[in-house]
């Protein structure tokens, strides 16, 4: 029996699985996929918000603000690839200014802290990448980028160290209450008993406030395409650069990531399939067009790699947390699309304060630990300062992923932690994220999760079951591990 | 940190690095070899195919023989061999001294300290992304040299029924791999209106097996949730895809044989200067990148077609090592630039008064063609070529004769490559196909 069972470890579960975890509650967090982080947050665009893109009146810019500012301290403690680079809205004609006088009000309405309005020369200076054509912008020093897949990992596993049940691959199908208990059953008949239940399930929101009788409403995808130029690739800016947005998203962007390569997109286009994450060869040309407008030096030779991603949207666009009027015990999380990665945090604070509103006694646990001990990266370390790091474990100098430089150490440790997919071993080290995209590590990546977790290599998938890498083994029976 | 002394540090212990150390050894040279796999050899060592040697020993090899036939000697010559080890850095220490490091989980940090360094990396595989082929991203994708090495050394079977996109050898052979074990090819896609193999590839690997090859014809998406489900094929009418007349194929795995690049990433933070034609290092006649004491050669300078080929300018480039740490200087020299149909030709530049090879790449596909030889707009050799294409590498050996020394006395001061490469001697050479 848990007093609460969180569903869906996206970064919206898993702040508040993580948030919970603080206090003396039996917590379980529900991943119908086989790892944390493989629906929504997976494929986002990695940015912390800074509050300017918004109204003062909605719940996402409150939120937003409030979890832009969360961000040092979590870092501190869970030690993700973080960093606070700045944001810049590039106008290039006064009209276009005139729509970043307005962004800057509402900035400075929501509470966000340093943004400036910057005219051409201060805005080449802050980002010589900038095409000459700028006007001039917009300037939010507050804003960041972030690896969100490590920060939904190390989420999880704080929770976890702090007494959290991670369960994965589990899939709610039913809910019974029965007197003050909800009891819900997955896909494959297992059970679990909770008190209180928290739909953070993404793009399935829908179907789980469904199965719990809860309000009726419908999530829309909204589609994204994303864009990867390799490290190294030419003219990248140094911070994030917007364009003035348009009425139904942020617009596309040129991302310098937090771990050096270029990211650009999202496009923005509803559909109905949630599971519908292709990408096309016409929004490729379209997204580079805008990109190259706002920096010129961009390259399509330096693509690595295309992915697609969908925004959970709810009518009205803003976020829907609230306890459900007709549901006993059911807090709603969902609509939580950009920007609910940089809102997480204070997405997490309002769960809590709704459960305790509600009559959730929280009691805090005195031996609760923040912190999780932060990854040991080769690439991280200067040549000089490796020899520590291999004295611990000669693995750190065995490098398998080479464009990347991960070493097998790090490789390990994320199978260790339960990361025992492709997918998941990529998202925990980069192992694959580079410009071969895992041409020369992934036989590798197979072996090590082979010789870690004792699966024969046609077990192995790229990200659960049905994805297995490759079908068979030379010389066995026909049909033996065959998909 | 393990720290050590050589006259010469190679980077790969593949086909061209085993040359290259082999023929400064044999010279008396000190020599290390670092490489990244736990064998020698490289990327022959999943080649099990034949076709090999045929120029280099007269034999027809599989590629782990051949390898054998450089294991052997390396093994046995005295040279520093680091396996399971990777170069993480270059720095160049001028005037002469080089220091080079090395990640090797035996020894941990291993750090050289040498006078010449010689980049035989090798190639990649281009993949999906540089491609820009839509759709999802399911399992049963892979590049073709991937599914080489697990099939021929992880043992596995990628997939049942599966189509190639691009015609290179790499996925020509793996056509006729996959059908030996029982896999059904049902494509294979090749975007040019000519394949990107050889013709002895095609025959051998697609004809003889009835795979069907769909020339002047690409796949524009790639469809399946977890893993693929199918890929849509489209004919090209003007560069561009008709989906009018597009079709799909059911199947459950795709590889790409869409071309090799040059692995610099470790070159170009060594300072050395990339071409855009091969995208190799810029090399002089002796091998030599513009910066002083690092030399290139194999697949890494730029993507041969023939192992034997890679051999030969490995092992002329371990011998022009050893006479640029001899002392011997550089006499004047000739740039040497792609003329009319010619991508690339290496290397960049040519001495006058000694046997010079050169590889040059076509860029069309042509029968009854003349390859011209121009010193400063005038002719001083031809060839007549029954056929070429792009995917077929020219090596043209011109005798210390081709060019008389002193013939020239105009001041070339500034090359593309900065005035600091002025050759001295002076004149341009251009290669052509007409």
């Amino acid at each position: 029996m848990y007093d609460i069972a969180i569903i869906g470890a996206g970064v919206s579960g898993a702040a508040i699985a993580r948030r919970l975890s603080s206090y003396r509650l039996d917590v379980a967090l529900i991943e119908r996929r086989v790892d944390a982080s493989f629906g929504v947050s997976k494929a986002n665009s990695g940015i912390i918000h800074a509050g300017f893109h918004h109204a003062p009146s909605s719940l996402k810019a409150r939120l937003e603000v409030a979890g832009n500012r969360a961000f040092d301290a979590l870092q501190a403690e869970l030690g993700f690839p973080f960093r606070r680079n700045g944001i810049i809205v590039a106008a290039f004609s006064w009209e276009e200014m005139k729509v970043v006088d307005g962004l800057y009000a509402q900035g400075l309405a929501n509470g966000a802290r340093g943004i400036e309005i910057v005219g051409r020369d201060r805005i080449l200076a802050l980002e010589p990448a900038l095409s000459g054509d700028v006007a001039g912008g917009l300037f939010a020093p507050e804003g960041g980028i972030i690896e969100p897949y490590r920060f939904v990992f190390a989420l999880v596993e704080s929770a976890v160290a702090n007494g959290v049940r991670f369960l994965t691959g589990w899939d709610v199908t039913e809910a019974i209450r029965q007197g003050d208990v909800w009891r819900i059953t997955s896909g494959t008949g297992e059970a679990l008993e909770a008190r209180w239940v928290v739909n953070a399930a993404g793009l399935h929101a829908d179907t789980v406030s469904a199965i719990f009788g809860a309000e009726h409403f419908s999530i829309v995808p909204r589609k994204g395409e994303e864009f990867i130029l390799e490290r190294g690739a030419a003219g990248p800016p140094s911070r994030v650069i917007f364009p003035v947005p348009a009425r139904s998203s942020k617009g596309v962007l040129v991302i310098p990531t937090v771990e050096g390569t270029v990211m650009l997109g999202p496009t923005a286009e509803e559909g109905e399939d949630k599971e519908d994450t292709s990408t096309t060869p016409e929004n490729l040309d379209r997204v580079f067009d805008l990109a190259i407008r706002m920096v010129p030096r961009i390259s399509k030779r330096d693509i690595i790699t295309a992915f697609s991603g969908l925004r959970p949207t709810l009518p009205g666009d803003d976020f829907y947390i609230d306890v459900s009027r007709e549901a006993p015990a059911f807090v709603q999380v969902a609509g939580i699309q950009s920007p609910g990665l940089t809102a997480s945090p204070a997405i997490a604070e309002r769960v809590r304060d709704l459960l305790q509103e509600a009559g959730l006694v929280l009691v805090e646990k005195p031996d609760w630990h923040p912190g999780i001990a932060h990854m040991e990266r080769t690439r991280d370390r200067a040549v000089s300062d490796l020899d520590r790091l291999v004295a611990k474990d000669p693995a750190y100098a065995h490098i398998v992923c080479r464009c990347e430089a991960v070493s097998e150490a790090e490789v390990v440790e994320a199978i260790r932690k339960g990361h025992t997919t492709l997918d998941g071993v990529k998202y925990y080290t980069r192992a694959g994220m580079g410009r071969c995209q895992g041409g020369f590590c992934t036989y590798r990546i197979m072996r090590l999760i082979s010789r870690e977790t004792g699966l024969p290599l046609e077990k192995i998938s790229k990200h659960g079951p049905g994805s297995e890498l490759v079908t068979g083994r030379i010389g066995e029976a026909e049909g033996r591990g065959a998909s | 940190m393990t720290v050590r002394s050589v006259d010469a540090v190679v980077v790969g212990g593949g086909s061209a690095g085993m040359a290259a150390a082999l023929a400064m050894r044999q010279a008396g040279l000190t020599v290390a070899i670092v490489e990244r796999d736990p064998f020698l050899g490289g990327i022959l060592l999943q080649c099990i195919h034949s076709g090999f040697g045929l120029h280099e020993f007269g034999q027809d090899l599989t590629g782990p023989e051949y390898a054998e036939r450089f294991i052997g000697p390396v093994l046995s010559s005295g040279i520093d061999i680091l396996l399971d080890a990777t170069v993480m850095e270059i720095r160049n220490e001028p005037p002469r001294g080089k220091v080079l490091t090395a990640f090797s989980r035996r020894l941990g940090i291993v750090r050289f300290s040498t006078r010449a360094i010689v980049l035989a990396m090798g190639c990649r595989e281009r993949n999906r992304g540089n491609v820009a082929i839509a759709g999802t991203r399911p399992a049963g994708v892979f590049t073709a040299g991937l599914a080489q090495r697990l099939v021929n050394v992880e043992g596995c079977i990628p997939g049942r029924r599966a189509v190639i996109i691009g015609s290179g050898d790499i996925g020509l052979i793996m056509a006729r791999r996959l059908t030996l074990i029982g896999c059904k090819v049902l494509a294979v896609v090749e975007i040019q209106p000519y394949p990107s193999g050889s013709v002895r590839n095609i025959v051998q690997c697609l004809n003889d097996f009835s795979i069907p090859l769909y020339l002047g014809h690409v796949v524009v998406r790639i469809e399946g949730k977890d893993r693929v489900e199918e890929v849509e094929v489209a004919p090209l009418d003007d560069g561009h895809p008709v989906s009018a007349k597009s079709f799909r194929i059911a199947c459950d795995t795709v590889l790409l044989s869409v071309g090799l690049i040059p692995e610099n990433e470790l070159s170009r933070a060594a300072g050395v200067s990339i071409e855009a034609g091969t995208g190799g290092p810029w090399v002089d006649a002796d091998l030599m990148t513009h910066v002083e004491g690092i030399f290139a050669c194999g697949n890494v300078l730029h993507v041969h077609d023939l192992v034997d080929f890679v051999t030969e300018e490995a092992r002329r480039c371990g011998e022009r090592v050893v006479s640029y740490l001899g002392g011997e200087r550089k006499q004047g020299m000739l740039t040497v630039a792609p003329g009319a149909n010619v991508r690339y030709v290496v290397p960049n530049t040519f001495v006058p008064g000694r046997e010079n090879v050169l590889f040059l790449r076509p860029l069309v596909v042509k029968n009854e063609a003349r390859l011209e030889v121009r010193v400063d707009g005038q002719e001083i050799r031809s060839r007549r070529l029954a056929h070429v294409q792009p995917s077929e590498m020219i090596r043209l050996s011109l005798d210390k004769d081709a060019v008389s020394v002193g013939a020239k006395s105009t001041e070339y001061g500034s090359t593309p490559y900065g005035g600091a490469k002025s050759t001295g001697y002076g004149g341009a050479m251009e290669v052509s196909i007409r």
